[in-house]
């Protein structure tokens, strides 16, 4: 684990001569100045020393460092691979270090389908410059050309035989360079680790009981602690009698600061039972208002809205001859980890506040964490330590600022916070929900001739790096300022991300009316605005298609012209068999849909059998197929494992879930209130092609399989059912409903 | 105050007889192994094999364990030496984020010992008390069949 490892082993194993200079390059003249800097392959360009990255002790050890986490997603065993690639070792010859503001680079968030186009392409081309420096070092000590030499298993070798380990190389050179533009990179035909199916390092410690996660830290002397929270936004601690619960078995302490309430005991069990005598104690004020559940799409469609100008397409086309229009929502949906969010926080003699944290950006936790304790940022060290699945923005960093406000308060004794089901689920930011409303016009030919789409949304990025962004803020005296919400801008996007179709037509408009009031807390979860807008283009593609009478399939591909996305989708459509339709059984349908996330990262498209039972509703999937576009695959399962994924995950959020609560409280507390798929519900197959792409850049997969899964399932059970759904989720009840038996 | 028979192990525990199991394995014995979900009996990342049934360790007080013979996925394998269960979820890499899949690997155990030939809605049903939420059920499943296959081979192995 990290914190075994600290900066001066690494400086240690960084070795040798530490000498800063600039390598090649001719020194800039003020002529130069206006030339712009030959730009950086990924993260490199903002941490763009070497040994920032990878370094080369002098008995060989090799130590690789990422400023990005895992988070259940395999980057650990692909960076692993990336870097074993290059610098021509086994990935198990590798000492990898993730996310730690004490020892990594500063990579921001681990988020938005980014870890291989930033840490990876940064890695992947610093392991071939440390390479081509050794392999220069022994070429200049045997004083033969580098082009002569190889390298393989840690060794360079001559051609007359002689050899020598990085160890003896690394000693005689600095890594304490800038990376270059460019590198020199082998063919992709002769890679031996990357596009390979290297086993996930981390899964054998998982399945056996290893520690593998912040929840399993046990420090000497660590005590547990609890959090009474607010009961709603906004609510105010008006009396506690503190007195009954310092007197329980084991109590610590409890803490009382404004309205933010904990208890520290020596042991969990009496923590969790001194809580709720102190839950049941607290008397509060409470005048949240939630609007009404039932008209939430109304209520934030009414909202005051800044509207943004996503894109607008004008040209000559054919009359229309027949024109739709649709509206599609989207509820609040949850995270909803496994493993409710922890911490562990230590203030040390030093002053030193050391966090043992599940967060998704260190870099920007430490900053939001200083913040609120009211600390230097250097007197704080986040170590990224895995959790429990987060896909996006959970209570990971709340529980962390928890954490360090009780250790505060009890310095020299670690402190474990371990939310409790009901606060993960009450407490973590949501994600927003949402409408489009769309209108198209196919002319005689059957081809799309105006396109008129416009989102409404919240903001999907309210991830804290200042602390009047963490949760604690609200409950504290004197609150430090909320910074009031923002859009996050195209062409990654927030609430509009996906709102611009990959698709080509003559006319088109796209809008986001982006809201700024925010009824629930919110925050980003996976594929941020994209489920929905995905959701609703691939929707209204098929009502468009069958408008035009054409076959769903076809019509998608005649109007794109992007020749990766026409493969992914030819690819899907034939391992499916669409072209092949066997008689099939009262209420069996199937349903296609395509995106490349974001226009910019991978492309997925998928085909999907279902059957929907009329006397309850209930849907059940069936085969599904996907085809994934990933750039050079690194982990060909790796891919599999995360489209799978999102499948499943999509195939919950669409059929079952949405966010409970009444006009003062949010009542999903548990998994009873918040039903997510069960094993008899999963689909009977999936199956991932992933198509091979040698040497071009790596694309986000995380994400990609979110928004085509929904519109997949809607398309089906209209091709099943003939009705049209076009609110999240499809719950029974609501199929029911539709199909009107 | 207890004695619990843990992994083959009498363990002398301090801890209050109410005191749920899951707090005494992992704060008590330090094992990693069961997991706390829910604290609900709703999801099962913290399941273990109670007498050779899977049951709740979040739910289940140590004062109910007396004289039982209590499992955890610690006491099936190593890293170095898995059980064939673990074996089928490593095989699969039937993992992401990996915090269910203990409790995955318990469930699965204390179905295949009672049933090592069940049906795939067997399978579903006996496994639908546990919560994935990174969507490996695909894989999950087929480590669990692929398990079942393995037992069944062994039986066989040592019937000839």
């Amino acid at each position: 684990m990290n914190a075994a490892l600290t900066r001066r082993d690494l400086l240690a194993a960084g070795g040798g001569l530490v000498v800063s200079f600039a390598l090649g390059g001719s020194p800039a003249r003020a002529d130069d100045e206006a030339a712009p800097a030959p730009r950086l392959p990924g993260s490199l360009k903002d941490t763009p020393l070497l040994d920032a990255w990878i370094r080369v002790a002098p008995d060989g050890r090799i130590t690789v460092l990422t400023g990005k986490a895992e988070l259940g997603q395999g980057l650990r065993t692909a960076l692993l691979q990336l870097a074993a690639e290059q610098l021509a070792v086994a990935p198990a010859a590798i000492e990898l270090v993730t996310a730690d503001t004490g020892l990594t680079p500063n990579e921001g968030f681990t988020a938005g389908s980014h870890s291989m186009q930033d840490s990876g392409t940064a890695i992947f081309n610093a392991a071939a410059q440390v390479r081509a420096l050794l392999v220069g070092a022994a070429a200049s000590d045997w004083n033969v050309a580098s082009e002569t030499l190889s390298v393989a298993d840690g060794m360079v070798r001559a051609a007359d035989g002689r050899s020598t380990g990085y160890g003896p190389l690394a000693a005689k050179l600095s890594l304490h360079v800038q990376a270059q533009p460019s590198s020199s990179l082998d063919d992709p035909a002769s890679y031996r680790v990357v596009g390979k199916n290297l086993p996930r390092v981390d899964i054998p410690a998982k399945v056996t009981g290893g520690a593998a996660y912040v929840q399993d830290v046990r420090l000497p002397g660590m005590l547990h602690a609890r959090v009474v929270r607010q009961p709603s936004a906004g609510a105010v601690l008006r009396e506690v009698d503190t007195a009954p619960i310092e007197r329980m078995p084991s109590v610590v302490k409890v803490l009382r600061d404004g309205s933010y309430l904990a208890v520290v005991a020596e042991q969990e069990w009496p923590a969790v039972k001194a809580m709720r005598a102190l839950a049941a104690a607290a008397r509060w004020d409470e005048t949240a208002a939630l609007p009404d559940e039932a008209k939430i799409t109304q209520t934030i469609r009414a909202l005051p809205a800044r509207d943004i100008s996503v894109l607008a397409w004008a040209g000559a086309a054919a009359p229309a001859a027949k024109r739709l229009g649709a509206r599609y929502t989207r509820p609040y949906m949850m995270h909803g980890a496994i493993g409710p969010s922890c911490a562990v926080a230590r203030l040390g003699d030093d002053g030193v506040m050391t966090v043992w944290t599940h967060t998704q950006g260190v870099f920007p936790l430490r900053a939001a964490l200083a913040d609120l304790l009211r600390m230097p940022q250097e007197k704080v060290r986040c170590i990224q330590t895995p959790g429990s699945g987060c896909y996006g923005h959970n209570g990971a960093d709340d529980v962390a600022g928890d954490a360090a406000l009780i250790a505060r308060a009890l310095p020299g004794r670690p402190i474990r916070v371990q939310w409790m089901r009901e606060d993960e689920h009450l407490n973590e930011p949501y994600g927003s929900a949402m409408l489009a409303e769309v209108s198209g016009a196919v002319d005689a030919g059957g081809n799309i001739v105006d396109w008129d789409y416009a989102v409404w949304s919240n903001t999907h990025n309210r991830r804290p790096a200042v602390g009047g962004l963490m949760l604690q803020n609200a409950a504290l005296p004197d609150n430090l300022p909320v910074p009031p919400a923002a859009p996050i801008p195209m062409p990654e996007g927030g609430g509009d991300r996906n709102s611009n179709p990959i698709y080509t037509f003559p006319n088109a408009r796209v809008v986001y009316h982006f809201i700024p009031d925010m009824p629930l807390r919110v925050s980003a979860l996976r594929s941020l605005g994209a489920y929905l807008n995905v959701f609703a283009i691939e929707s209204f593609m098929d009502e468009l298609a069958e408008a035009a009478g054409a076959d769903p399939v076809a019509f998608r591909l005649r109007h794109l012209q992007d020749v990766r996305a026409k493969a992914v989708i030819r690819t899907a459509a034939e391992r499916f068999g669409w072209s092949i339709r066997p008689p099939r059984a009262d209420g069996e349908g199937r349903g296609f849909a395509f995106a490349r996330y974001k226009n910019l990262g991978a492309y997925c498209a998928l085909a999907l059998a279902l059957r929907v039972d009329h006397e309850s509703g209930r849907v059940r999937i069936g085969r599904v197929v996907a085809a994934v576009d990933s750039g050079q695959p690194i982990s060909p399962d790796g891919i599999r494992n995360q489209i799978e994924g999102a499948i499943v995950q999509s195939a919950s959020w669409t059929l079952y879930e949405s966010v409970r609560f009444d006009r003062q409280h949010v009542t999903s507390s548990d998994w009873s209130g918040y039903p997510i798929m069960r094993f008899p519900a999963a689909p009977e197959s999936i199956e991932v092609h992933v198509i091979d792409r040698p040497g071009l850049p790596f694309l986000g997969t995380g994400e990609a399989g979110q928004g085509p899964t929904a519109a997949a399932i809607a398309n089906a059970i209209k091709d099943a059912t003939g009705q049209r759904l076009r609110d999240l989720p499809f719950r029974p009840a609501t199929v029911k409903a539709a199909i009107g038996v | 105050m207890a004695v619990l028979n843990v992994n083959g192990r009498d363990r002398d525990v301090q801890a209050d007889l109410d005191t749920p199991l899951l707090y005494v394995l992992r704060n008590d014995l330090a094992l990693n192994g069961a997991k706390f979900g829910c604290g609900l009996g709703q999801c099962g990342a913290c399941t273990v094999i109670v007498d050779g049934a899977a049951v709740f360790s979040c739910l289940t007080p140590i004062a109910a364990l007396a004289g039982r013979r209590i499992r955890t996925v610690e006491g099936l394998g190593t890293e170095q030496a898995p059980g064939t269960v673990q074996k089928a979820f490593i095989d699969e890499q039937a993992a992401q984020c990996g915090y269910c899949i203990a409790g995955m690997v318990m469930r699965a155990q204390a179905l295949l010992e009672k049933n090592p030939h069940p049906a795939e809605q067997e399978i579903r049903g006996h496994m639908a008390l546990n919560l994935c939420r990174c969507g490996t059920h695909m894989r999950i499943l087929a480590a669990v069949r692929r398990a079942a296959a393995a037992m069944g081979t062994a039986e066989n192995g040592a019937k000839g």
